[in-house]
C-alpha cells in the first residue's frame, strides 16, 4: 500500500525501444532525506529509468507514485509540477543564453517575468550553497564544471523535492566531486530525496545511504551502504564474481616510438587548448594520459593523428622499427599523408560514431574507412573489407545481425569492438585510444584492457587517455597529467597515488581567474 | 530631387511587403522551423484578402471601406495561418523534412491562389477591388501634405506604419518577455526547453501559424495597396517571398534590423529605375534586368560575412531545420 | 490501483521510433498515402467543379497515355525532372542542401543558347554540340562551385546561399535574353532557319536524345554513388565531417568536387532543355523543375531508380491536370494544387514508416509489435 514516507515509488516499470528492452519490471522507491545511489553497468537502464520519472520517456507498463498518489508523468512539465528535478548527463542548457536567462527558463508557470527577481533569487541560492557563478556569462563561454554548477542552480531555483543527478561527477576532479557531495548532503539535510546515478563504486560508498542495483534493465535489489562493499556491489551489478584486478606486465625492452616536443594547439576561439606539451612514448608500455575532460586530451591525440594543426615550433617524431635513428616528422601531415608514409598509427577516438565509424554503414563499409583509397581503380573493393569484417566479428565476438547492419544499431560495446578491431587490424606501432571503455559494461571493458595489454606485449606503444583514475593507476606504466592544456608532470603509475594525480589535474587552476563550484 | 523622392516612395512600400514576410518568417524560424513556403503563404494571404474584399464590394450595395479592410485582413490572416498549419502539422507532428515540405507548400499556395484567381478574373486580364485599395492605401491626412517630409514619410497606407510598430513589438517580445525567451530556447535547443517544462510543440505550432499569418499580411499589402488593388496572375509574389527569406538572413534574425533592411532592399530593388535618372544617365533595359539581382547579391554577401565572423549571436537558431522528438535516444 | 487520478491521464496517443520498417510496410504506407491523396484531390475537384471525379481521373490518365504524342511529351518532361533529380542526388547524399538547381539549370541553358546564337553559323555541327555541352556543364558547375567553396571554407549556410543564386541566375538570363532579342518583344525560337544546335530527331521522336541521355545518367549516377570511391567519400562526408577527416578524406575537396558535379549535371539539363526541347531560353526555362526535383531527390532517398518512379508520378499528375484543364476549361494551376496535395501526403506518410503510434490503453501489448 502507498505510504507517505516514500518520496517516489516505481512499480513494475517496463520500457522498450524497438527490440531493446531498456527496463523490465522495475520496482524501486526513494525516501525523503535519503541519498540513493542507482548503480548499474553502462547500458543497464539507469538513465532510462530516471528519465521516466523526469518525464522524458513514458513507461510502457507500470505505475509511478509520488507521495502516495499515483501519477502519470507525461512530460518534463508534469515532473516539475510534482517537484521532480533532474540534472542530465548531457547538459540541458541554451548555449547563446546567459546563465541568468537559462535560469529564467525554469520559472514557475504563471510567474511574472521579472529578471531582477530571478537574479536576486539565483544569487541567494549561490550564496547559500557557496557557488561562484557569473550570472551574465554566456553558456558557450563556460567550462564544463561551470555548466554543471549552473545546472544545479537551475534545479534548486525551481525548488525540487526529488532530485536526480545523472553521472554528475564524470566531468569533475576528485576535489570538485567532494564539493558537489557536500551540496548533496546539504540537500538531504533539507529533507529532499536525492538519487545519484553512477557506476563508480567508491563514490557510491562515500555519498549514499542506500544503493539500488540494476542489471540489464532489471532490478537486482538494494542494500544499505553501510552493509556494502565493492566486491559485493560488483557481483550484484555484473551477476557473477569478477576479478577486478587488471593485469600489468612489466615493459619489455622499451623502445622510443613517438616523441612529442613543445606541442601547442590553438583552439577555434583563439586560446591555447594545448600548451607546450612534451613527452615520449615507448613501445612495450602503456602511457596513460589523465586530466579533466576538455583539458587538451582530445587535441593532443588529434594533433598527433594529423587532425589538428600544431602551432609553430612543435615537433612530433615517429620512430619506425628498424629505423630508430631516422625519425619521421608528423608535423603538417594529414591522416592520409601519415598512412601513405607507411606509418602504422592507429587511433581509437573518443567519439566513436561521430569520428571513428560511420553510423549508417555496416561493418564491411566501416572496415574500409581508412583503406578504401588503395589502388588506382575508381571502383571500391569490398571483398577484403568483408573478409576483415568477418574476422573481427568472430575474433572479438561482435554481436550484429549482419555485416551490412548499420553499426549505429549495435550496442555501445559492439560498436567499440568494431572500431578497436579495425584499428588493431592495421598492426599499429603506436596505438592511441581515447576513453576506450567509456559507456561499456564491465566485461567489455576488461576485454578492451586485455586487448591493450596484448598490444603492449607485442611491443606496441600504447597511449591510453582515460577518465577513471583507478583504472589508469592499475593499467598504465606511466601517467602524463594534463591540466589546462599543459603537461603537469609524468608520474610512475606503480608508485603514485590517486590524490597526487587528482591534485595535478587541477593545481594549475590557481593561476586562472576562474572560480569553481 | 524629385526622382529621389519618387525612389523613396517606391522603396518604402516595396520594403513593407517583404518586411511582413521577413518578420513572419523570423517568428517561425525562432522556433526552429525553416519554412521555405513563404512565397506560397504570401500568395494565400494576398489572394484571400483580395478575394474577400472583391466579393464584399461586388455583393453589397454600399460597401463600407473600414469593413472591407477588416474583412480582407481577417481573411488574409486566416488563410495564411491555415497554410502555416499544414506546414506545422507535417513538420512538427509528422516530423517531415522542413525544406521539402516548405517547397511543396510554395507549390500548393501558388496553385490555390492562381487557380481560384482565374475564376475571379473570369477571362479578364485583371480584376480590381478599388474600395479596399482606397482604404488600404489612404495616406495620413494633413501630414502627407507637408512637402517633401509629408511625401516621403507620411504618404503610405496604414499597413506600412503597422509594420514598423510590429517590428518594435517583436523586438520587445523576443527580448523582454517570458514567452519570447521560451520561444528562442525552443529554436536553440528544444530538449532543454522541454526539460524546463516548456511545451515545445505548442510553441512551434503557434510560432509557425502566427508567423505564417504575418507573412500573409505581406501578400495582402502587395495586392491591395502596392499593386493598387489589382489581382493578376503573375509570378511576382513568388520572387517577393524569396526576397523576404533573404531579408531574414540579412537581419540576422533581429526584427529591428528588418525596418531599415527592408527599405534598403526596396531602394536596391528600384535602383535600376531611379539611379540612372538621378545621375542623369541612360542605361539599356538589359542592364536594368541585371541590376535586379543586387538585393540577392547583397544577401549573399551578408551570409558570407556572418559565416566568416562566426559571432554566436548572429547565427541562425541552432536547431533550425531539425525536427524534435523527445524520446530520441 | 484505486488511487488513479484523473487530472493527469495517460496521453491519448504516444509515438515511438520504429526500427527499420520492412519493405512491405514501406510500400503499403506510400501506396496508402497516394490513394488518400487522390481521394482528397477527387473531393477537391468535385466541390470546386461539381464534376464526377472518376471521369476526371479517366481524363487525367489520358493526359499521359491517350496518344503516343502525349506519351512522348510525358517522357520529355520526365527526362527533365529526373535529370535534375539525378544532379541533386550526390549533393543531398553529402547532406548539402542544394536548393539552387533552378539557377544552375538556367545558367546551363543560357550558356547553351549563347553558343547556339553566336557560333551557330560558324562552327560545324559536331563542334557546335561539343561547345554547347561543355559550355552548359561549365556554367552549371560554376553555379555549384561558388556556394560549395564558401561552405567548405567558412561553413556558409548553403540552403540560403544556393537559393539566392537562383535569382542571380534569373537576372543574368533576363539580361542576356534582353540583349539577344534586341528590339523584338520576345526571344522566339533560336536558329529557326538553320536549326543549328538543335538536337536531331532520332527514331522519329524529337526527344529521343534527351531520354537516352537521362537514362544513361540514371544508371551512371546510381553506380557512381554505390560503387565508386567518390561515392564512398560522399557518403562518409554526408554522415560526419569529423569521420571523414579522421579517415583522411579531404572534406573541402570532396564538397567542392561533388557540388561541381551536381551543378554541372544541372547545367547539362539546361542544355537538354534548350537544345533538345524548347530551342529557346527565358527566365522560366527551368519552369520550377529545379524545386520539384528537390522533392523528388529527397523522397527517393538518393536512389536514382526511385527518382524515376517518383518523377513519373509527378509528371503524370502534371500532364493529367493540364488535360483536365483543357477538357473542362479549368486552368492549369489545378496541377499545382493536385501535386501539392499528393506531396503533402507522401511527406506525411514517412512518419508512419519511421514511427509508430501507441494509443491510450494499448500500451500493455506493445511488445507484440
Amino acid at each position: 500500500m502507498p505510504n507517505t514516507q516514500y518520496a517516489i515509488r516505481l512499480e513494475h516499470i517496463t520500457k522498450t525501444f524497438g527490440e531493446v528492452t531498456a527496463n523490465h519490471d522495475v520496482s524501486l522507491e526513494v525516501h525523503h532525506g535519503e541519498i540513493l545511489s542507482l548503480l548499474g553497468e553502462n547500458g543497464s537502464g539507469k538513465t532510462t529509468l530516471m528519465n521516466m520519472i523526469a518525464g522524458i520517456y513514458y513507461p510502457d507498463e507500470g505505475e509511478i507514485y509520488v507521495g502516495d498518489e499515483a501519477v502519470d508523468i507525461r512530460s518534463p512539465r508534469d515532473a516539475l509540477r510534482l517537484g521532480i528535478g533532474m540534472i542530465h548527463q548531457h547538459f540541458k542548457l541554451v548555449d547563446v543564453f546567459t546563465a541568468l536567462e537559462n535560469i529564467a527558463l525554469c520559472m514557475e508557470p504563471g510567474e511574472k517575468f521579472d529578471l531582477k527577481k530571478v537574479r536576486s533569487k539565483a544569487r541567494a541560492i549561490c550564496e547559500k550553497y557557496g557557488f561562484a557563478l557569473d550570472l551574465d556569462q554566456k553558456v558557450y563561454e563556460m567550462s564544463v564544471s561551470q555548466k554543471q554548477t549552473l545546472e544545479i542552480v537551475k534545479v534548486l531555483f525551481r525548488g525540487a523535492d526529488i532530485l536526480i543527478l545523472d553521472e554528475p561527477t564524470a566531468v569533475l576532479t576528485p576535489q570538485e566531486t567532494d564539493k558537489l557531495f557536500a551540496v548533496m548532503r546539504n540537500m538531504k539535510a533539507d529533507g529532499k530525496a536525492v538519487v545519484i546515478i553512477t557506476h563508480k563504486l567508491h563514490e557510491v560508498l562515500t555519498i549514499s545511504d542506500r544503493v539500488a542495483i540494476l542489471r540489464r534493465g532489471e532490478y537486482v535489489g538494494d542494500v544499505a551502504t553501510k552493509d556494502a562493499n565493492e566486491a559485493m556491489l560488483t557481483e550484484m551489478m555484473v551477476g557473477k564474481k569478477v576479478e577486478l584486478d587488471i593485469e600489468r606486465p612489466l615493459p619489455v625492452n622499451p623502445t622510443r616510438r613517438l616523441s612529442v616536443h613543445h606541442l601547442s594547439v590553438t583552439g577555434p576561439e583563439g586560446g591555447r587548448v594545448l600548451d607546450d606539451v612534451s613527452f615520449d612514448a615507448y613501445g612495450g608500455e602503456i602511457l596513460g594520459i589523465a586530466g579533466i575532460s576538455g583539458n587538451g586530451q582530445k587535441e593532443l591525440l588529434e594533433a598527433i593523428a594529423g587532425l589538428q594543426r600544431a602551432d609553430g615550433g612543435a615537433q612530433i617524431q615517429f620512430f619506425a622499427p628498424g629505423a630508430e635513428d631516422k625519425p619521421t616528422s608528423l608535423i603538417g601531415k594529414t591522416p592520409k599523408d601519415i598512412r601513405d608514409a607507411g606509418i602504422h598509427l592507429s587511433f581509437v577516438p573518443e567519439d566513436r560514431l561521430g569520428m571513428g565509424l560511420v553510423g549508417s554503414m555496416g561493418m564491411t563499409d566501416n572496415m574500409m574507412l581508412k583503406s578504401y583509397g588503395k589502388g588506382h581503380s575508381p571502383i571500391v573493393d569490398r571483398k577484403s573489407p568483408r573478409e576483415l569484417a568477418e574476422e573481427v566479428r568472430t575474433e572479438l565476438g561482435v554481436v550484429t545481425p549482419g555485416l551490412n547492419t548499420p553499426v549505429s544499431q549495435l550496442s555501445g560495446g559492439n560498436v567499440q569492438k568494431v572500431l578497436v578491431g579495425r584499428e588493431l587490424a592495421a598492426s599499429p606501432i603506436v596505438l592511441m585510444t581515447a576513453y576506450a571503455v567509456r559507456g561499456l559494461d564491465i566485461n567489455t571493458s576488461y576485454t578492451i584492457y586485455h586487448l591493450l595489454n596484448e598490444q603492449k606485449k607485442k611491443g606496441v606503444a600504447v597511449i591510453y587517455v582515460g577518465e577513471d583514475l583507478d583504472v589508469l593507476l592499475e593499467l598504465c606504466d606511466r601517467i602524463l597529467v594534463l591540466c589546462g592544456g599543459k603537461a603537469n608532470g609524468i608520474l610512475d603509475a606503480r608508485t603514485t597515488t590517486k590524490e597526487e594525480v587528482g591534485l595535478r589535474m587541477t593545481d594549475l587552476q590557481s593561476n586562472k581567474k576562474e572560480v569553481r563550484a | 530631387m524629385s526622382s529621389l523622392i519618387a525612389w523613396i516612395m517606391r522603396a518604402i512600400p516595396f520594403g513593407t511587403i517583404i518586411m511582413y514576410g521577413a518578420m513572419g518568417e523570423t517568428i517561425t524560424e525562432k522556433s526552429g522551423n525553416l519554412n521555405l513556403g513563404v512565397p506560397g503563404i504570401m500568395y494565400l494571404g494576398g489572394f484571400a484578402g483580395f478575394a474577400s474584399a472583391y466579393f464584399y464590394e461586388n455583393n453589397v450595395a454600399n460597401p463600407n471601406p473600414v469593413l472591407s479592410v477588416i474583412i480582407a485582413l481577417v481573411c488574409a490572416l486566416v488563410a495564411s495561418a491555415l497554410g502555416g498549419l499544414i506546414y506545422a502539422f507535417l513538420t512538427i507532428s509528422l516530423r517531415a523534412n522542413q525544406n521539402v515540405t516548405g517547397l511543396a507548400l510554395t507549390t500548393f499556395g501558388m496553385g490555390v491562389a492562381n487557380f481560384f484567381g482565374v475564376f475571379i478574373l473570369d477571362g479578364a486580364t485583371y480584376s480590381a477591388a478599388p474600395i479596399a485599395n482606397k482604404a488600404f492605401a489612404a495616406k495620413i491626412p494633413v501630414l502627407s501634405q507637408m512637402g517633401v517630409l509629408g511625401q516621403t514619410v507620411f504618404s503610405y497606407g496604414f499597413l506600412a506604419y503597422a509594420a514598423i510598430v510590429l517590428a518594435i513589438v517583436l523586438h520587445w517580445f523576443f527580448n523582454c518577455t517570458r514567452a519570447g525567451l521560451n520561444l528562442r530556447a525552443v529554436g536553440e535547443n528544444p530538449a532543454t526547453a522541454d526539460a524546463a517544462g516548456i511545451n515545445v510543440t505548442k510553441y512551434k505550432y503557434l510560432a509557425t501559424c502566427i508567423g505564417a499569418a504575418i507573412c500573409g499580411v505581406g501578400g495582402l499589402y502587395y495586392v491591395l495597396d502596392y499593386n493598387q488593388g489589382i489581382w493578376a496572375t503573375t509570378g511576382q509574389i513568388e520572387a517577393l517571398g524569396w526576397l523576404a527569406l533573404a531579408l531574414v538572413i540579412f537581419t540576422t534574425w533581429k526584427p529591428l534590423n528588418a525596418i531599415w533592411g527592408a527599405y534598403l532592399f526596396g531602394i536596391l530593388y528600384w535602383l535600376y529605375q531611379f539611379l540612372p535618372s538621378l545621375l542623369g544617365i541612360t542605361v539599356s533595359s538589359a542592364m536594368t534586368d541585371l541590376v535586379q539581382m543586387v538585393p540577392y547579391v547583397v544577401t549573399i554577401l551578408v551570409l558570407i560575412a556572418v559565416s566568416m565572423r562566426r559571432k554566436k549571436e548572429d547565427q541562425p537558431p541552432a536547431h533550425l531545420g531539425l525536427a524534435y522528438f523527445r524520446e530520441e535516444r | 490501483m484505486a488511487a488513479q487520478t484523473t487530472h493527469m491521464a495517460e496521453p491519448l496517443v504516444r509515438i515511438a521510433r520504429r526500427e527499420a520498417a520492412p519493405l512491405s510496410r514501406k510500400i503499403a504506407v506510400r501506396a496508402a498515402a497516394i490513394l488518400l491523396a487522390l481521394v482528397v484531390d477527387a473531393l477537391f475537384i468535385f466541390f470546386v467543379t461539381g464534376l464526377n471525379p472518376i471521369n476526371v481521373y479517366v481524363v487525367m490518365w489520358g493526359g499521359t497515355f491517350s496518344t503516343t504524342v502525349r506519351f512522348s511529351w510525358a517522357m520529355r518532361d520526365l527526362a527533365t525532372l529526373l535529370c535534375i533529380g539525378i544532379a541533386l542526388a550526390p549533393a543531398f547524399k553529402m547532406r548539402f542542401w542544394n536548393i539552387g538547381a533552378e539557377g544552375q539549370v538556367l545558367v546551363g541553358g543560357l550558356a547553351t543558347a549563347l553558343i547556339m546564337v553566336y557560333f551557330g553559323n560558324s562552327l560545324p555541327a559536331p563542334a557546335l554540340f561539343v561547345a554547347m555541352v561543355v559550355g552548359s556543364l561549365a556554367a552549371g558547375a560554376l553555379w555549384g562551385f561558388v556556394p560549395a567553396w564558401f561552405k567548405s571554407r567558412w561553413n556558409t549556410n548553403e540552403t540560403l546561399f544556393t537559393l539566392m543564386m537562383n535569382y542571380v541566375a534569373t537576372s543574368i538570363v533576363a539580361c542576356a535574353t534582353n540583349i539577344m532579342r534586341g528590339q523584338a518583344s520576345s526571344l522566339g525560337t533560336l536558329n529557326k532557319a538553320t536549326k543549328a544546335g538543335w538536337l536531331p530527331i532520332l527514331f522519329g521522336q524529337r526527344y529521343t536524345i534527351n531520354i537516352i541521355v537521362v537514362l544513361a545518367l540514371t544508371f551512371a549516377m546510381y553506380a557512381y554513388l554505390k560503387y565508386s570511391k567518390h561515392g564512398y567519400e560522399i557518403a562518409v562526408v554526408g554522415e560526419s565531417e569529423n569521420t571523414a577527416r579522421y579517415a583522411g578524406i579531404n572534406v573541402r575537396r570532396v564538397m567542392v568536387r561533388t557540388m561541381i558535379i551536381s551543378g554541372a549535371i544541372c547545367g547539362l539539363t539546361g542544355f537538354l532543355i534548350v537544345a533538345g526541347k524548347d530551342q529557346t531560353i527565358s527566365t522560366t526555362s527551368a519552369g520550377g523543375n529545379g524545386f520539384t526535383a528537390i522533392i523528388v531527390a529527397w523522397l527517393a532517398k538518393f536512389n536514382t531508380f526511385y527518382m524515376a518512379l517518383i518523377s513519373f508520378l509527378l509528371v503524370f499528375l502534371e500532364r493529367g491536370a493540364s488535360e483536365i484543364a483543357s477538357a473542362y476549361s479549368l486552368n492549369e494551376y489545378a496541377a499545382d494544387i493536385i501535386t501539392g496535395i499528393i506531396l503533402f501526403f507522401i511527406l506525411g506518410s514517412e512518419f508512419f514508416i519511421n514511427y509508430r503510434l501507441i494509443w491510450r490503453g494499448h500500451h500493455k501489448e506493445v511488445k507484440g509489435e
